[in-house]
C-alpha cells in the first residue's frame, strides 16, 4: 500500500539526507519528498509517500522516530487527510490546439503563468487523480516540461458530534 | 572562564569523567592535543592506527559500561575510525569519537585531509555533529555523552574544526539538556507486563534468549532472580553471553549457527519464548519461517524498531530491561504462588536429556593441538576470572562455546558486525580500565594481522594482554564454508607462511611463546599468565578442525550438523542430521 508519511523534524542542516539515507540504507523506496519550514523556523515538515506491506511501513515509521532529529511521524494512511502536489507543465501546443490546450487548463482550475510564442507554462494543483489526469490530457499538446512538486498533506481535523 | 576551544573540549571531556581517551595525532587537531598536554586527569593512549583507537574505546566501554573515547585527526585519521564505528553501532556500544576537520572556511574545497566524516558516518553511528562555533562545544559534547550512553546506546561522532578548537571563547557546562525529539522509553507498559506475567505462569515449555541488551542495561541479576524464580532455562546469544552465567543448571548456552544442540531444540520446541534486549538476528534464527514454531513471543527491548523487525510477537514490551524485569519479577511473586517447580519439572527434564544427548563436545588428539582444548585450558588456569576478548571467525565461536562465563561485561566480541582485527585492540581497551585484570584475546593468525601493529600499544602502555593465538594457517571458518558447501574449492582461504609470530612479539618488545603439541597448552599458558607483559602465545592447532555444531546459513536452527565418529569413508562426510 501506498502511505503518505508526515514528519517534524529539527531544522538543521542534515536532516534531510539523514531521512533520505535512511530509506536508501534499508532498502526502502521513497515515491516522492517535499520539505519545508513550519511557522517555527526551527521546526521543518517532511512529506514522504512510501510504498510497502504494513510490516515495512511500520519499520519505516519506528525508524523515523528513532532518529534524533525528528520530533513526530504522523502515517497519513491511518487518519483522513488532504493531499496535494503542484505541478507546473510547459506546452507547445500546435496552432489548432492552443484554446484546448487553454479551455483544458481552466477545467482543471489550472493557470496559466507564463506563455511565450510557442508555449504555456500551466500551474496545476490538487490530488494525484487530478494531475494524472491533466497529464494525460496534455499529451498531444506538446509537452516541453513537466515538473511536479512532491506530495504535502495534512490531516483533517475531525468534528465532533 | 576564558578559553580556547581546545581547552574547552578537554574541560568538557572531564565533566564527563573521561579519564583515557585513544588517540592519534594529526593536523588539525594539533591544538586539542595542545590542551591535552597539560591536562593531568586524562590519560591519552597513542595508539599505532586510528582503528585501534576506537576498538580500544569500544571494549573500554564494553568492559567498563562507561563511555568509551577515541580523537583523532581529519581525512584518513577520521575514515580510518569508521569500521570501529560501525562495530560499535551494531553492538549498541556507547562511545564518542572526536575528529579533527579542516577550517570551517576549506570545508567543501577539498582540502588537505578532508573528509565528510559526517556524511561518511551518518548510517553507521547513533548521531553526528559538526562542530561550527565554539560556543556550541560544551553543550554539544555533553548532549553527545548522553545519546551514546542512554537509551539503546551507540556511537556518536563529533567533528571539530581545526579554527573552532584554536578559536577564544567562554567554558560555560550547561545544568541540563533538553532535546525536544529525544526520550527513550524506560518504563515498560504496565499493562503488557501484567499480559507477560499470565503468559508465563501458563506457559508449560517457556525459554529464554538474553541479548547484549541485558549486559548493556545491567540487568543480569534481575535476569537471574526472574530465571530461578520461575524455573525458566536461559539461553544468551552471543552479546549476551556472561548475563546468565553458563554454569548455571537453567543455562542453555548459545543459540542459533554454533549454539548448542539443546538451546536450538529447546527454542524449537518452546510454547513460549521471552526475548530480553536481543534483536533475533539471522545468526539466532536460521530460517525464519521455520523459527520456534509453536512459541508465543513476549519481546522486551528498549529500542521500538527491534520489535517486529525480524519475527512476528505476541506481546511488545519497549522499555529498559533491568526496569522490565524489576516490574515482572513483583508482579509474578505477587500472583497466586503457582508451583513452578511441578508446572516445570517435564520441562527441565526433557531439556536436560537433550543436554545429555548431545553436549557442546570435541575430540581431543595427544598429538595435535585441538583448539577447544586450548579454550578449556585458559579457563581453567584463570578459573574464569578473565576478560576475554575474540576475533572473528572460528576463534570467535571456539570461545563462545567452551569457555565458561560466569560474569557480564567480561566478553568481549564484535557480534553484530562481525570485525576481525577487533579483538586485540578491545583487550588493550579493557586492560586500560582494569590494569590488574588478566584480559586475553583469543585470536586467529587470520585476524590476529589486522590490527597487529597494536603490539607497540601494548608494550609501551606496559597492557599484559594475553595473545592466544589459534594458528591454523587458514581463514578456518571460510575454510569450514568452502569444506561444507563449495566442494571444498578453498578459493584464498589459505593464507601461507603466516609470520612467525614469536619472533614478531620479541620484536615488538613482547613476548612470545609457541606450543606445537598438546604437552605444551598448559605449560605455555601458565608463563603466559606469569609474566606481566604482553605476550602473543601461538598455538599451532589442527588445521582440518570445524565448528560444531553448526546450521547452515538458512536453514532451521534444528538442523544442525554435528561432528561424527569416522568410521567408514563413507562416514566421514558429514550427515544432516534432524
Amino acid at each position: 500500500m501506498r502511505h503518505t508519511i508526515s514528519i517534524l523534524v529539527e531544522n538543521k542542516f542534515g536532516v534531510l539526507s539523514r531521512v533520505a539515507g535512511l530509506f536508501s540504507g534499508r532498502g526502502y523506496n521513497i515515491e516522492s519528498i517535499s520539505v519545508g519550514e513550519t511557522l517555527d523556523p526551527k521546526i521543518s515538515v517532511m512529506t514522504i509517500v512510501t510504498k510497502g506491506e504494513e510490516a515495512i511501513v511500520e519499520q519505516i515509521t519506528k525508524q523515523l522516530n528513532k532518529l534524533i532529529d525528528v520530533i513526530k511521524v504522523q502515517d497519513l494512511f491511518e487518519v483522513d487527510h488532504v493531499e496535494r502536489e503542484m505541478v507546473l507543465i510547459k506546452v507547445a501546443p500546435p496552432t489548432q490546439l492552443k484554446a484546448e490546450a487553454l479551455r483544458l487548463a481552466e477545467i482543471f482550475r489550472g493557470r496559466v503563468v507564463d506563455s511565450s510564442q510557442k508555449t504555456y507554462t500551466i500551474e496545476i494543483t490538487g490530488d494525484e487523480k487530478k494531475i494524472e489526469a491533466f497529464a494525460e490530457l496534455m499529451k498531444p499538446m506538446g509537452v516541453k516540461e513537466f515538473v511536479r512538486s512532491g506530495k504535502i498533506a495534512i490531516a483533517r481535523e475531525k468534528i465532533r458530534q | 572562564m576564558k578559553a580556547t576551544g581546545s581547552q574547552i573540549i578537554v574541560e568538557s571531556l572531564k565533566k564527563e569523567g573521561v579519564k583515557h581517551i585513544f588517540g592519534y595525532p594529526g593536523g588539525v587537531v594539533l591544538n586539542i592535543f595542545d590542551a591535552l598536554y597539560d591536562a593531568k586527569d586524562i590519560k591519552l593512549i597513542l595508539t599505532r592506527h586510528e582503528q585501534g583507537a576506537t576498538h580500544m574505546a569500544d571494549g573500554y566501554a564494553r568492559s567498563t559500561g562507561k563511555v568509551g573515547v577515541a580523537l583523532v585527526t581529519s581525512g584518513p585519521g577520521a575514515t580510518n575510525t569508521v569500521t570501529g564505528i560501525a562495530t560499535a553501532a551494531m553492538d549498541s556500544i556507547p562511545i564518542v569519537v572526536l575528529t579533527g576537520q579542516v577550517p570551517t572556511m576549506l570545508i567543501g574545497n577539498d582540502a588537505f585531509q578532508e573528509a565528510d566524516i559526517v556524511g561518511i558516518t551518518r548510517p553507521c553511528c547513533k548521531y553526528n555533529y559538526l562542530v561550527k562555533d565554539i560556543n556550541d562545544l560544551a553543550y554539544t559534547i555533553k548532549e553527545a555523552f548522553y545519546i551514546a550512553s542512554s537509551g539503546r546506546p551507540g556511537p556518536v561522532v563529533i567533528d571539530l574544526p581545526k579554527d573552532v578548537s584554536a578559536a577564544q571563547g567562554k567554558f560555560h557546562w550547561p545544568d541540563k539538556l533538553n532535546i525536544r525529539s529525544y526520550h527513550p522509553t524506560l518504563e515498560g507498559n504496565r499493562w503488557m507486563i501484567e499480559k507477560a506475567a499470565e503468559k508465563i505462569t501458563r506457559s508449560k515449555k517457556p525459554v529464554i534468549i538474553a541479548g547484549g541488551g541485558v549486559i548493556l542495561s545491567g540487568a543480569s541479576d534481575e535476569l537471574r532472580i526472574f530465571a530461578e524464580f520461575t524455573d525458566i532455562p536461559v539461553t544468551t546469544t552471543l552479546m549476551g553471553i556472561g548475563a546468565f552465567p553458563t554454569n548455571h543448571p537453567l543455562s542453555l548456552g548459545m543459540p542459533g549457527m554454533h549454539g548448542t544442540y539443546y538451546a536450538n531444540m529447546a527454542i524449537q520446541e518452546s510454547d513460549l519464548l521471552i526475548a530480553v534486549g536481543m534483536r533475533f538476528d539471522d545468526r539466532v534464527t536460521g530460517k525464519i519461517d521455520a523459527f520456534a514454531p509453536n512459541a508465543e513471543i513476549i519481546h522486551i527491548d528498549i529500542d521500538p524498531t527491534s520489535i517486529r523487525k525480524n519475527v512476528d510477537v505476541d506481546i511488545p514490551i519497549v522499555g529498559d530491561s533491568t526496569k522490565v524485569l524489576f516490574t515482572l519479577n513483583q508482579i509474578l511473586k505477587d500472583t497466586d504462588k503457582p508451583q513452578w517447580e511441578e508446572i516445570r519439572k517435564a520441562w527441565i527434564k526433557h531439556i536436560d536429556e537433550w543436554k545429555k544427548a548431545r553436549p557442546l563436545t570435541y575430540r581431543f588428539d595427544e598429538n595435535i593441538i585441538k583448539p577447544q582444548y586450548v579454550i578449556e585450558k585458559l579457563y581453567e588456569a584463570t578459573e574464569g576470572d578473565a576478560i576475554i576478548a575474540t576475533e572473528v571467525g572460528q576463534n570467535q565461536m571456539w570461545a563462545a562455546q567452551f569457555f565458561k562465563f560466569k560474569k557480564p561485561r567480561t566478553f568481549l566480541s564484535s557480534g553484530g558486525l562481525g570485525t576481525m582485527g577487533y579483538g586485540f585492540p578491545a583487550a588493550l581497551g579493557a586492560q586500560v580500565a582494569f590494569p590488574d585484570k588478566t584480559v586475553i584475546d583469543i585470536a586467529g593468525d587470520g585476524s590476529i594481522q589486522m590490527n597487529i601493529q597494536e603490539l607497540a600499544t601494548a608494550v609501551i602502555y606496559d597492557l599484559p594482554v594475553k595473545v592466544a593465538i589459534l594458528n591454523n594457517h587458514y581463514l578456518g571458518m571460510v575454510r569450514q564454508w568452502q569444506e561444507l558447501f563449495f566442494n571444498e574449492r578453498y578459493s584464498h582461504s589459505y593464507l601461507h607462511e603466516v609470520p612467525d609470530f614469536v619472533k614478531l612479539a620479541e620484536a615488538y618488545g613482547a613476548v612470545g611463546l609457541r606450543a606445537e603439541k598438546p604437552s605444551d597448552v598448559e605449560p605455555v599458558i601458565r608463563e603466559a599468565l606469569r609474566v606481566r607483559k604482553p605476550v602473543f602465545m601461538d598455538f599451532v592447532i589442527d588445521w582440518k578442525e570445524k565448528v560444531y555444531p553448526m546450521v547452515p546459513a538458512g536453514a532451521p536452527i534444528d538442523q544442525m550438523l554435528f561432528e561424527e565418529e569416522p568410521k567408514t569413508k563413507e562416514e566421514k562426510k558429514l550427515k544432516v542430521i534432524k
